[in-house]
């Protein structure tokens, strides 16, 4: 009888077996067009909102304006945008859980990193999407690049480094939820509070003053600062925190630890996952 | 002959549920193995640890030879597993799938798509090899998700309730299917609720009941172990049961059955022909009305009830209870 045919070294495995999954996830988001639509949808919404409706609202000090606001806003829904993509992640793993096709992966002899690399290599493809359709939207309401381009890049490599540092987070989650219908509440829930108290839509300053300790170590609130230096934008009553001062080492800092930790979780969540999931 | 899977001293636990309470079998090479048991006995737990998806808590268990736990690798290079629920994903198409699975077992491209080629032939299923499962029937999901079990020639198959859920049509032809790859030197472990598909497929029935084996042997052992003929009759009143059962006790060969829903009585005879004329002349007598009466041969419906004391649950369409929130794959067919 037949066993595996070619020969090949562990990582060459990993990185074959994690493209074989990707693709089936890409597929996926080809065949259901309408998940990608809405996905793109959601923060030109935001943007539309929070630029043309609560923007006249938000007190931005002295260099306000609606046309600064914008360009204050924009980079914060880069950061929120960011976060709100991984929730798909999280209902997609359940769901692969719960209908047996994770059965079937975890019974073939492909490398048990590669299931959940595949499909967060995926999910990473959807978001730069995503951060595409952003920057465009963006640019109509009057966003603009301002810093250079190297600045730029890094940037764009930090948001992509977030989102795919988050998918893991996802997929980690996903992994312990027992519904999709579970799953789908769980990778939100988490995600609004740390969204909405950090820098993303407001000033760090005009939060009470409980709440600013909170928000200025708030990775979605430096990740947000980050993007503002990085693209030049204005950034209003600057803070003389730490993480007010160093937010782009520190949004580094945090993208890599959060996948440092929860990349190797994940595939051991996976791995010896024990209940759910019927074959 | 060798043993193709060696169980010894299996458990497992869910929290308070026991799953699995020590259970032993052994499947030999090119074999059939029929594992059969109502809902809840630990028919896919004992399937999934098997498929080294699941650790059992203790005891070992042996596939071609691998150790379940420790070479994990090795199994998973012999088998193939076809679960309980379907393992297929809805959005791609049938080819899709195979592709995927195969390229995942390690073929190269090229005899990825050869052998996805050649199962979708042998399966019936080149029609619809480019559309997407989710118009599938049930009966195509079956066969597809089969077939993906089969891209790496697994020299061991495990098949989870392969049938339910499926048209006595489908089910001729998944018996015929697997059948074939038995021929073909295949070794089977099949869960099943359906006696009679044990006994047309099975060459060895293990009969599991809460975790425990309460039987095991070929068909008609088991059949024998209940004892020879017998009489199946319908009293057309409940209250007449246990009077029939008085009048019977003469030429009974063991004790009687009694199921009071159904009003049936099951009484082992050893007179043949002459027993079931002596049987109406004695209910005739006592002035017990019959619904229905027959000599029949024990099946397998026998021996399950007079092992677990019930009859073989039926098998409904609903996933089973304390499951909250599983989907069942069954559900999705369109016929
Ligand atoms: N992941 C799990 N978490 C908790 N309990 C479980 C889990 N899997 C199975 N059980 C329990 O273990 C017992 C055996 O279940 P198992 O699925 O093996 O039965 P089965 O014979 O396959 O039943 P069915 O005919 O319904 O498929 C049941 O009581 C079930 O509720
Ligand atoms: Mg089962």
């Amino acid at each position: 009888m037949s066993t595996t045919e070619q020969q090949r070294p562990v990582l060459g495995w990993l990185v074959s077996d994690t493209m074989a999954v990707a693709k089936r996830h890409v597929l996926k988001i080809t065949r259901i067009p309408e998940s990608l639509f809405f996905a793109l949808i959601q923060p030109v919404m935001f943007v539309l909102l929070f630029a043309f409706v609560f923007g006249g609202a938000i007190n931005l000090g002295s260099d306000g304006g609606p046309q600064a606001y914008r360009e204050f806003l924009i980079p914060g829904i880069f950061a929120q945008t960011v976060m709100f993509a991984v929730a798909s992640i999280t209902v997609g793993i359940t769901d692969d859980a719960n209908r047996g096709i994770m059965d079937r992966f975890r019974s073939l002899p492909m490398h048990p990193g590669a299931v959940l690399g595949g499909h967060t290599l995926a999910s990473l493809i959807e978001s730069s999407l995503v951060i595409v359709m952003l920057s465009i939207t963006g640019l109509a309401v009057g966003w603009r690049i301002r810093g250079g381009l190297t600045d730029a890049v890094l940037a764009y490599l930090l948001l992509l480094l977030f989102a795919y540092a988050l998918s893991w987070v996802g997929a980690w989650i996903g992994l312990h939820m027992p519904s999709p219908e579970v799953a789908g509440t769980a990778g939100l829930a988490w995600i609004f509070p740390l969204t909405f108290a950090s820098s993303v839509f407001t000033p760090i300053a005009t939060m009470p003053s409980w709440l600013q300790g909170f928000a200025q170590w708030n990775p979605v609130s430096c990740l947000a600062l980050a993007t503002r230096e990085l693209f030049g934008n204005p950034i209003p009553f600057p803070g003389e925190s730490f993480p007010e001062q160093h937010p782009v080492a520190l949004s580094f800092g945090y993208g890599f630890l959060l996948l440092a930790i929860f990349a190797p979780l994940a595939v051991r969540a996976f791995k010896t996952r024990n209940s759910g999931g019927k074959a | 002959m060798s043993s193709a899977i060696e169980v010894s001293g299996l458990t497992k636990h869910f929290g308070s549920v026991k799953a699995l309470n020590g259970i032993n079998f052994e499947v030999e090479q090119g074999s059939v193995l029929g594992l059969l048991g109502p809902n809840g006995s630990g028919k896919t737990t004992t399937v999934r640890i098997l498929a080294t998806l699941l650790k059992p808590d203790s005891g070992k268990a042996v596939v071609s030879g691998f150790d379940v736990v420790e070479q994990h690798d090795e199994v998973r290079a012999v088998i193939g597993l076809t679960g309980q629920y379907a393992a297929v994903d809805e959005y791609l198409t049938g080819r899709e799938n195979l592709e995927l699975f195969g390229r995942l077992f390690h073929l190269s491209k090229k005899n990825a798509a050869k052998r996805a080629d050649e199962l979708l032939e042998r399966f019936d299923l080149s029609d619809a090899a480019d559309r997407g499962i989710k118009g599938y029937s049930g009966g195509m999901r079956r066969r597809l998700d089969l077939a993906a079990s089969l891209i790496g020639q697994p020299s061991i198959l495990f098949l989870d309730e392969p049938t339910t859920g499926l048209d006595p049509r489908s089910r001729l032809g998944m018996w015929e299917v697997i059948n074939d790859l038995v021929k073909d030197g295949t070794t089977v472990l099949l869960t099943t609720q359906y006696l009679e598909e044990a006994d047309q497929l099975a060459s060895k029935i293990v009969v599991l009941d809460h975790g425990n084996v309460i039987a095991q042997g070929t068909s008609d052992e088991l059949k024998t172990s209940v004892g020879g003929d017998r009489i199946e009759l319908v009293v057309a009143k409940s209250q007449d049961l246990a009077n029939a059962v008085n009048s019977l006790t003469a030429i009974a060969s063991g004790e009687a059955v009694t199921d009071v829903v159904a009003r049936r009585i099951l009484v082992p005879v050893s007179g043949g022909s002459t027993s079931i004329v002596e049987a109406v002349r004695r209910l005739d007598e006592s002035k017990i009305e019959i619904e229905d009466i027959a000599l029949r041969r024990p099946t397998l419906d026998d021996v399950f009830l007079s092992l677990t004391g019930h009859i073989a649950e039926e098998v409904t369409e609903e996933v089973p209870a304390g499951r909250g929130g599983r989907r069942s794959a069954k559900s999705g067919g369109k016929k």
